[in-house]
């Protein structure tokens, strides 16, 4: 059997993803003060900052008895356009939205919601069943569930007293 | 850009009356065509009956609120946990009684056309 040390669920937000994401909210607001202006003169053009930023779908994960619950924030997209891929503990979100409808004869005013490719990988605290895992999507949230694998799960230990 | 401008003052402070309650600026796309406006926005995890949509004067504001997850334990989290809120100043040749919405998928399409005098019309030589 395998000693793993006992982490803190707290532990989480302190997380590198959570820095990274910090930091990317600072780079996101960073280009949003020097390119605003530019973008505002230039209706239609919000493809700039699109090419800068990237995009990552926000990702929560969340635990319960049996079950790890991963979710995704994918607005907007088509059963087909998302792969969900698990590999040596990792889960992997990728797909694409594809601009929904040619709007012909049409002025943009703004063009800030994502569109093109988009990549996740999230690497997940316990040993799952991977031929159990499922997934679901409604009112634009991808839910994939994951049942833990038995050894992962908790046990209650009896005492015997003599 | 005057004709669907955003109020940003409004929805960057938060409201008095809803006391304290945080919002969330959903990412749109404008666009125009000759009948109308099309605005689209981004709110995953609203369902139908979270979603509101109120007009007053030229003042459309749009709010979703998010599904609760069922009771689990929180692992980790980037999505924000605060409702949608986005206030819109409408252009006055949008015929405000003819605004519909829907939302699938987490996208609110609301449609939003120009009264008829408004229109470009051609007009006949005779």
């Amino acid at each position: 059997m395998k000693l793993t040390r006992w982490q803190k669920p707290e532990s989480w937000n302190v997380s590198p993803w959570r820095r990274v994401n910090s930091f990317r909210d600072e780079v996101d607001n960073l280009f949003n003060l020097a390119f605003g202006r530019l973008a505002n003169l230039n209706p239609g053009n919000g493809q700039e900052a699109q090419l800068l930023e990237g995009w990552f779908p926000a990702v929560d994960v969340y635990e319960d008895k049996d079950n790890l619950l991963v979710k995704a924030e994918l607005p907007g997209l088509r059963k087909e356009d998302v792969e969900i891929g698990f590999q040596n503990g990792y889960l992997t979100l990728s797909g694409e939205r594809k601009q929904e409808q040619k709007h012909e004869d049409a002025e943009t005013y703004r063009t800030e919601r994502w569109q093109g490719r988009f990549h996740r990988t999230i690497s997940l605290p316990c040993r799952v069943d991977a031929d159990k895992i499922k997934a679901t999507y409604t009112e634009g949230v991808l839910t994939v569930t994951l049942p833990k694998a038995e050894e992962a799960k908790a046990k209650q230990i009896p005492i015997t007293v003599s | 850009m005057n004709a669907v401008t955003q109020q940003e003052e409004k929805s960057a402070r938060p409201q008095p009356v809803e006391e304290e309650r945080q919002f969330v600026s959903p990412r749109v796309n404008v666009i125009e065509s000759k009948d109308g406006y099309v605005l689209e926005a981004d709110m995953p995890g609203v369902a139908k009956n979270g979603l509101e949509v109120s007009l007053e004067g030229n003042v459309l504001t749009i709010t979703g609120r998010r599904t609760p997850v069922p009771v689990a334990c929180l692992l980790y989290r980037e999505s924000p946990t605060a409702d949608f809120r986005r206030t819109f100043e409408l252009d006055p040749s949008i015929d405000g009684g003819k605004i519909s919405a829907r939302i699938e998928q987490g996208v609110l399409t609301l449609t939003l056309p120009k009264a008829e005098k408004v229109k470009p019309h051609r007009i006949t030589v005779s």
